[in-house]
C-alpha cells in the first residue's frame, strides 16, 4: 500500500479535537494543537468546511462540528418517503407519456420495484410494486449499475443471464455501456429483458448527489421505439421526471 | 407542493381555473382540457385561537390570498384571461361569515367549521326533541359544525347586528358566497349566491326542495334577508369583475368533499370516494333521492348540474387517521416521517394481536360516544413498535370499513369499488390493507388534486368547455389498483376483534367530566 495521505491524516485529528466536548476552537488554537502553520490548518478547515463538516461561527470566526457529520450516521433514504415525494411527478410522466411508469432501488443484487403507474389506458393491469427486476438487462437496473458504486460491484460479479438475444452479457461490452450510460445521463432497454418489450430510465439523486434509485417508462417496443429509435420526447420527460423528484428530495427535507 | 409540472406537452389551451379556499390555505390550479395540472399556486392564512374550542378566520386576508393566488397561478402558467374559459370554486365546509354589503367589510371574523362556540346553542335549539330535530328536512344532526347555529350567533354576540340584518344591510355566506360575491363585483354588483352543496350544510336548507325552511329559520332565529341565493353547483353566476380574470365566468361552487366525489367522477349512483388526510371524508352517490340515515351518516347534496335534478350523496367522517401517523411521529417518536410508517409496519407480518382505536375525543360515525377514548388492546410480550404500526394502518382500513358497512345498510347499495385519494394514497401497505377489509377493489386516480380538478370540471361542464360527464369519465385515469388478497375467514376474525377493541374505549369518560 501506498503511505498514508498526511491531509487525511490531519483532517481526521481536526474532527477529533472539535468533538471533544462541546466547544468551539478558533483557528490558532486549532493550529497550535495539532503543531501545525497557520495556513496549512486554516487550508484543511475551509476544505472541511464546504463539505459541511466543519462549521464557523459567524460572529467569533470560531470553529464548531458540522451538520454534515450528523447526516452522515443517518444517511438511509426510507423508500417510502421516497414514493412519497416521487407521486405526482410519476403520475404526470404516465400522464404525459401514456405509458406505465415504475421507480426502484437497489435491493438483494435486483431492483426493488417501490412505486408502479398504470399505463392510462384503462386496461387491466396489475400493480407490481414488490416485484424485483435484474440490474444487468432492464433500464432501471442498468442505470444503478451506472451511478451507484454498489449495484456497479454486484452487477460486475454476478452472472448476467441472457434473457433475449439482445441481452448483454459480456463484461466488456457491459462496462462501455455503463460509460455511454453515464455520459448521456439515461439508459434504456430495448428487448434485453423481455421481447417486445423498451424502457427508459434516468437516475434519482438525494442532497448530496448520492443515486438514491431510478425512474422508468416501460411499454410496447412499437411505442417506446419506433423503428428502433427511441422516441426523443420519451427520453426528456423521464430525465425531467428523475430531476423533479431529485429537486424534491433535495429541497424541504429540512 | 410543487409549482408546475414540467414534463410533457400541454395544449395551447384554453384553460379552466380553480380555486379552493380551504380550511389552512388558498389555492388556484389551472387545469387543461385533459384534467392535467398546468400551474398552481397556494397561500396559508391564520387560523385564529380566541379562546379553547374557537376558531376564527380573518375573511379580508382570505379574499386577499385568493387573489393573490389566482394571480399567481395565472402568470405561472404563462397564460392571459383569454385563455381562461371559466373559474370555478371549492371551499372549505361550512365556516360562517356576515359581511355589510354597502362597505363589503365583514362584521366579524369567519367561524370556521371546527368551532365549537355553539355546542350549548345547539342542544339548546334541540328542545325536547334532540340532536335530530331537524334531520328530516336537513339531512344532518344539530351539531355545532354547521352554519345556521353559527349565524345566530353572529346575531346575538355582534352588537346592533340583528337590526343591520333586519334592515338588509347584512349578507351571510360560506365561503364560497364570500369569493363568488367579491370575485363579481363586491360592492359593485356582486351576485350573492351559494351552491345548493354548501346550502346542504347549513341546517337551513330544505334538502327535498332545495330551498330555504322557513320553519326552521324562523326556530333558530335567522332573518331570510341576510341569506344567499341557493343555485346549482354548476352554472355561470357572474363574471369576474377587475382582477387578473377579468371578464371570465364564475360558474362553479361546490364544498370541498363534494368537489372531490365529482373530481374523481362518482357520478353513478354507489359510486363513493374516501379522501385519506389527517381526517377521512367518505361520500357515496345515492342518486336522485336523499337518503335517510339511521346508521351515524350525513345526507347531503352531491352536487347539482345547472337545470338537471340534483343527486344526493351520503357521507360518512373518520376524526383521526393521518393525525393517527402524525401523532405516532410527534408525541410517541417511533417514527421520523410520516411515510416511514409503512417501513416499520412492513417489518412484521401482521400485527401480533395489537389493535389501536384512535378515539381520541371520542367515536364519530357511525358510533357517536363522546364518552369514548383512544386504546391499545391484545398487547402481549411479543408485540413490538412494528405491530403497533400495523394496528396504527389497520385502525383507518377498519374505520373505513365501518362507515362502508353504514353506508351498505342505509342505502341498500353494495360498495362496488373504492376510489382514494388524499395524502395517504402514497402509503400502499395501506391501500392494500384497505382492500382487504373492505373485500373490495381499491382505486387510486392518476391527478391526486381531486378537490380543484371536481371544481374545474362542474366550470367546465357549465360553460361547454367538456360537453357531459361521460367526458369527464373519459378523462379519468388508473393510476393504480389494489386488489383483495384476504381470505374471507381471516377478515372475519380480523373484524370481530376490532369491533372488541372498539367497545372497549366506551365508557371512559364519566358523566360531564369533559
Amino acid at each position: 500500500m501506498a503511505k498514508n495521505i498526511q491531509s487525511l491524516e490531519r483532517a481526521a485529528a481536526m474532527l477529533r479535537l472539535l468533538a471533544g466536548g462541546e466547544r468551539r476552537l478558533g483557528l490558532s488554537d486549532i493550529a497550535s494543537s495539532l503543531g501545525l502553520a497557520k495556513g496549512t490548518a486554516h487550508g484543511i478547515l475551509r476544505t472541511l468546511q464546504l463539505e459541511g463538516f466543519v462549521e464557523q461561527d459567524a460572529a467569533s470566526g470560531r470553529y464548531q462540528l458540522g451538520a454534515e457529520l450528523l447526516r452522515l450516521g443517518n444517511s438511509y433514504l426510507d423508500v417510502h418517503e421516497l414514493r412519497a415525494r416521487a407521486l405526482v411527478w410519476t403520475d404526470d410522466l404516465a400522464r404525459s407519456s401514456g405509458e406505465s411508469v415504475h421507480l426502484g432501488v437497489l435491493h438483494q443484487h435486483g431492483v426493488l420495484i417501490v412505486h408502479h403507474v398504470f399505463r392510462p389506458d384503462d386496461s387491466r393491469q396489475v400493480l407490481e410494486v414488490g416485484a424485483m427486476q435484474p440490474l444487468h438487462s432492464t433500464a432501471l437496473g442498468k442505470v444503478l449499475s451506472a451511478y451507484d458504486p454498489v449495484a456497479h460491484s454486484e452487477v460486475m460479479e454476478a452472472e448476467r443471464r441472457s434473457f433475449t438475444g439482445r441481452t448483454v452479457t459480456e463484461a466488456d461490452a457491459f462496462e462501455s455501456m455503463l460509460d455511454l450510460i453515464r455520459a448521456q445521463g439515461w439508459a434504456a432497454d430495448a428487448e434485453e429483458t423481455w421481447e417486445g418489450v423498451a424502457a427508459v430510465a434516468a437516475p434519482v439523486h438525494d442532497r448530496r448527489r448520492m443515486p438514491v434509485g431510478a425512474v422508468a417508462v416501460t411499454g410496447a417496443v412499437e411505442r417506446v421505439a419506433p423503428g428502433g429509435t427511441l422516441r426523443p420526447e420519451l427520453i426528456a420527460a423521464v430525465r425531467d421526471c428523475a430531476r423533479a423528484v431529485s429537486r424534491d428530495l433535495g429541497a424541504g427535507r429540512f | 407542493m410543487t409549482d408546475a409540472h414540467t414534463t410533457g406537452t400541454h395544449g395551447t389551451g384554453p384553460f379552466i381555473a380553480a380555486i379552493d379556499q380551504g380550511t389552512t390555505s388558498s389555492r388556484c390550479i389551472v387545469f387543461d382540457k385533459d384534467g392535467r395540472i398546468v400551474s398552481v399556486d397556494q397561500k396559508e392564512h391564520e387560523q385564529i385561537f380566541p379562546k379553547p374550542g374557537w376558531v376564527e378566520h380573518d375573511a379580508t386576508e382570505i379574499w386577499e390570498n385568493v387573489q393573490e393566488v389566482v394571480a399567481g397561478a395565472i402568470v405561472k402558467a404563462g397564460i392571459t384571461s383569454a385563455d381562461v374559459k371559466a373559474i370555478g370554486i371549492t371551499n372549505q365546509r361550512e365556516t360562517t361569515l356576515l359581511w355589510d354589503k354597502n362597505t363589503g367589510e365583514p362584521v366579524h371574523n369567519a367561524l370556521v367549521w371546527q368551532d365549537t362556540r355553539t355546542d350549548a346553542l345547539c342542544k339548546e335549539l334541540g328542545r325536547n326533541v334532540g340532536q335530530d330535530r331537524f334531520r328530516r328536512e336537513t339531512g344532518l344532526p344539530l351539531a355545532s359544525y354547521f352554519a345556521g347555529p353559527k349565524v345566530r350567533w353572529l346575531l346575538d354576540n355582534v352588537e346592533g347586528l340583528r337590526e343591520r340584518a333586519e334592515r338588509g344591510d347584512i349578507l351571510f355566506g360560506t365561503m364560497d358566497s364570500w369569493v363568488i360575491w367579491n370575485l363579481t363585483g363586491g360592492t359593485d354588483g356582486g351576485v350573492h349566491v351559494t351552491d345548493v352543496t354548501n346550502a346542504s350544510r347549513t341546517l337551513l336548507m330544505n334538502l327535498h326542495r332545495m330551498e330555504w325552511d322557513e320553519k326552521i329559520l324562523s326556530s333558530i332565529g335567522i332573518p331570510a334577508e341576510v341569506l344567499p341565493e341557493i343555485r346549482s353547483s354548476a352554472e355561470v353566476y357572474g363574471h369576474a369583475k377587475g382582477g387578473i380574470l377579468d371578464g371570465v365566468p364564475v360558474a362553479s361552487a361546490l364544498g370541498d368533499q363534494q368537489a372531490a366525489l365529482f373530481g374523481q367522477t362518482c357520478f353513478a349512483e354507489g359510486e363513493a370516494k374516501s379522501t385519506y388526510g389527517t381526517g377521512t371524508f367518505m361520500l357515496m352517490n345515492t342518486g336522485g333521492t336523499p337518503v335517510n340515515s339511521y346508521n351515524g351518516l350525513l345526507t347531503t347534496v352531491g352536487y347539482q348540474i345547472g337545470d338537471k335534478p340534483p343527486v344526493y350523496a351520503l357521507e360518512g367522517s373518520i376524526a383521526v387517521t393521518g393525525s393517527l401517523v402524525q401523532w405516532m411521529r410527534d408525541q410517541m417518536g417511533l417514527i421520523k416521517s410520516a411515510a416511514e410508517i409503512e417501513t416499520l409496519a412492513s417489518s412484521v407480518e401482521d400485527n401480533g394481536g395489537a389493535y389501536f382505536v384512535p378515539a381520541f375525543s371520542g367515536l364519530f360515525a357511525p358510533y357517536w360516544r363522546p364518552d369514548a377514548r383512544g386504546v391499545i388492546t391484545g398487547l402481549t410480550r411479543y408485540v413490538t413498535k412494528a405491530h403497533i404500526a400495523r394496528a396504527v394502518l389497520e385502525a383507518t382500513a377498519w374505520q373505513t370499513r365501518e362507515i362502508s358497512d353504514a353506508m351498505t345498510k342505509d342505502s341498500g347499495v353494495e360498495l362496488t369499488a373504492l376510489k382514494v385519494d388524499g395524502g395517504m394514497t402514497s402509503n400502499n401497505l395501506l391501500m392494500q390493507t384497505l382492500a382487504d377489509f373492505l373485500d373490495a377493489p381499491v382505486v387510486r386516480p392518476m391527478v391526486a388534486e381531486t378537490t380543484c380538478l371536481g371544481a374545474a370540471y362542474a366550470a367546465g361542464l357549465a360553460v361547454g368547455f367538456w360537453p357531459d360527464t361521460d367526458a369527464l369519465r373519459a378523462n379519468w385515469r388508473r393510476a393504480a389498483e389494489w386488489t383483495p388478497r384476504m381470505d374471507a375467514d381471516t377478515r372475519a376474525r380480523e373484524y370481530k376483534s376490532w369491533l372488541k377493541a372498539v367497545e372497549r374505549t366506551m365508557g371512559w369518560v364519566e358523566d360531564e367530566e369533559s
